[in-house]
């Protein structure tokens, strides 16, 4: 009886997927899981429960069961001094130069160890092992008689690591039998094959899926926006490198030719001092402009999120630096042009003058908000346009399909072309 | 190699096939064009197909400005127009084997940097990475076994059995052509003029999911819906 509940549950997984991706997706897929029927695969991070890795991970693994894979998630546990060291680490890949102390290592070290006591036998045995991010990295030493093929996931922008932490964490990333990053850019020579796979979107997430009308314009009210008034959102950390101060800028440009309301949409900071520091430069450059709404939401806020996306007319994400920013596609998955910053992952989403604008200062963004405000039938299109290219690039079908293809890939040896025989 | 879609007689049915790529970073990359030269020695000679032909099952708009990874960067990341235009109309099969191919790229980078007074630089991230691709073929298990049978299932076909039965084929098969319009050439008459038309379809400027409409549109003017 459970098992048939299971099987039903799983089924109307699919189908809600089916849906939204139509039907040719979901059949590609299955065609793709057919040579992995039975096969275990492990997944193990660090967390269950919020962050990017822990949303994703939440529908992969049904996904991966409803295609017949024995797909499982594990999650490693770990003390303070751990969560501090991996949270050095995190900081480190993407290029700050933090010194971590011996004392942390050995604590990262030794949860590994003991982790690696309590799931051992289950990855020893699995067919396919996805280890997240640095924190469960070094479970593969523990793990000797391993049967399987291991997979090191990055998903962070590891492009210009501080060298020092990276040579540390690549000891353990080397006998992995591959690993994966998101953008090429990221990659690092490692003596195994390296796989592109961007990250992807949840069209059924509370981020992402259709809400009311009412849900939508609800949003004005309660944060007392102008509905009368064009609206130009950016969604992200009160970070320098999400330049909120440069949109400020760019509002102010664009606002003295055409009428329009800001609103800048964050989580919270209060463990973050330098986000606390920005958040305070960001109001005083909004000097109390009635216009300009700073908002300061919970980190659960998805829904509030989808709704401000939704309401906005332009979405702009003038990131000086950028690992892939999700917020992007979210935004175009909801019909909206964005007005992007020209780096990193931004770049692969908004195809200039297509999908949105790729812009490198607060003039070109001032620009290009004039430009689509005024010209609303391109606006729509290119806000339509957008909604396509997410729909076909940037769902969890593709992500899935990514994930298929290596594992048949691996399975099958490294070959370039592999032709696998009918089931 | 084996290729059930190829058929050998007249009468064997079009197997419908299916595939799915994925990228792998080569760690090869180039700054400026000096070092893409070298890197185009470098890189294994997979990256050629990739950069040329894996883009249609990539993200990426449907109106290209130009029709391979090598020209879009010439032209976005060293901002020479001339040597884009060169690379964009390096045309993959009219060059009998991948070697040849790299042979003829070089060439023209030799030319460009012949020409050129200052080595063109690219900005610090925007680097040329190059990507090689792993492909995962697979059958559907469908099988068409006349035109009239295949032409209705031919727009609800994935895009990847567009990429295989009608990229991928201009690598596999001896005519250096797609799958469908081989099959067709033992269709009679009439499959015979469809076969002209396929091959007389640019495969460059069309996504896959134009590609199929395209050839799905062509199919049901020569063998339309029996009544």
């Amino acid at each position: 009886m459970d098992e048939e509940i299971i099987q039903e549950y799983l089924q109307n997984f699919v189908e809600e997927y089916q849906a939204v991706t139509g039907s040719t997706v979901i059949e590609h897929l299955r065609q793709l899981a057919a040579p992995l029927q039975g096969a275990t695969v492990v997944h193990v991070n660090s967390t269950r429960e919020g962050g990017g890795v822990a949303e994703i991970l939440q529908k992969l693994i049904p996904f991966k069961q409803a295609l017949g894979i024995d797909a499982r998630w594990e999650v490693i546990n770990g003390s303070g001094p751990f969560y501090q060291c991996t949270k050095a680490f995190h900081n480190a890949l993407q290029g700050n130069q933090v010194a971590i102390p011996e004392t942390l290592l050995r604590e990262y070290e030794a949860t590994n160890v003991k982790n690696a006591e309590i799931l051992r036998e289950l990855l020893e045995t699995a067919d396919f092992v996805f280890i997240h991010d640095p924190q469960p990295a070094a479970l593969l030493a523990s793990c000797p008689n391993r049967k399987g093929k291991w997979i090191w996931r990055c998903h962070i922008d590891a492009s210009h690591p501080f060298r020092p932490v990276w040579k540390y964490l690549r000891q353990w990333i080397v006998p992995y039998d591959a690993s994966i990053f998101s953008l090429p850019e990221f990659a690092q020579p490692l003596p195994h094959p390296q796989y592109i796979i961007p990250p992807s979107i949840d069209p059924l997430s509370e981020k992402n899926r259709d809400l009311p009308e009412a849900e939508t314009r609800e949003v004005f009210d309660r944060f007392g926006l102008d509905p009368e008034l064009p609206m130009i959102l950016q969604v992200s950390r009160y970070d320098r490198f999400k330049d909120p101060l440069g949109v400020v800028e760019a509002y102010r440009l664009a606002a003295k030719l055409t009428p329009l309301q800001l609103v800048l949409a964050g989580g919270g900071a209060s463990d973050d001092p330098e986000g606390v520091a920005v958040l305070e430069e960001v109001r005083q450059a909004a000097n109390n402009d009635p216009n300009i709404h700073v908002l300061l939401l919970p980190p659960d806020a998805h829904r509030t999120i989808n709704a401000l996306q939704r309401a906005a007319d332009i979405v702009l994400q003038k990131s000086l630096r950028e690992g892939f920013g999700l917020t992007v596609a979210e935004a175009m998955w909801k019909g909206k042009p964005v007005i992007g910053g020209d780096t990193g992952g931004i770049r692969l989403q908004v195809v200039d003058h297509y999908t949105g604008f790729l812009v490198r200062t607060p003039e070109g963004a001032a620009l290009r908000i004039r430009y689509l405000l005024h010209r609303r039938d391109l606006l729509e299109e290119m806000g339509s346009r957008a909604r396509r290219f997410v729909w076909e690039n940037y769902l969890l079908t593709r992500h899935l399909r990514e994930y298929l293809t290596l594992m048949v890939g691996l399975h099958y040896g490294s070959r370039e072309r592999i032709e696998v025989p009918p089931y | 190699m084996h290729d059930p879609a190829a058929p050998d007689v007249d009468d064997q049915p079009f197997a419908v096939m299916d595939c799915a790529l994925i990228t792998i970073a080569s760690g090869v990359r180039a700054q400026n064009l000096k070092e893409f030269r070298e890197g185009l020695l470098k890189a294994p000679l997979g990256s050629l197909d990739h950069h040329f032909w894996g883009r249609l099952l990539r993200p990426q708009f449907d109106e290209p400005e130009y029709n391979n990874d090598f020209a879009s960067w010439a032209w976005r990341g060293l901002h020479d127009k001339e040597l884009a235009e060169r690379l964009s109309m390096v045309t993959p099969t009219n060059y009998p084997d991948q070697e040849s191919l790299r042979q003829e790229v070089l060439e023209i980078l030799e030319q460009r940097l012949d020409e050129r007074e200052l080595v063109p630089w690219a900005m610090a991230d925007q680097q040329f990475q190059f990507l090689f691709s792993q492909v995962v073929v697979f059958d559907t298990g469908l099988r068409c076994t006349s035109p009239q049978d295949l032409a209705p299932r031919l727009r609800s076909l994935s895009t990847g059995s567009i990429y295989y039965h009608f990229i991928d084929a201009r690598n596999r098969t001896a005519e250096r052509c797609d799958d469908f319009s081989v099959w067709l050439t033992g269709c009679g008459d009439k499959g015979r003029g469809l076969a002209a038309r396929m091959c007389g379809i640019d495969p460059y400027f069309s996504s896959l999911k134009e590609l199929r409409q395209i050839i799905a549109g062509l199919f049901e003017q020569f063998f339309p819906e029996r009544t």
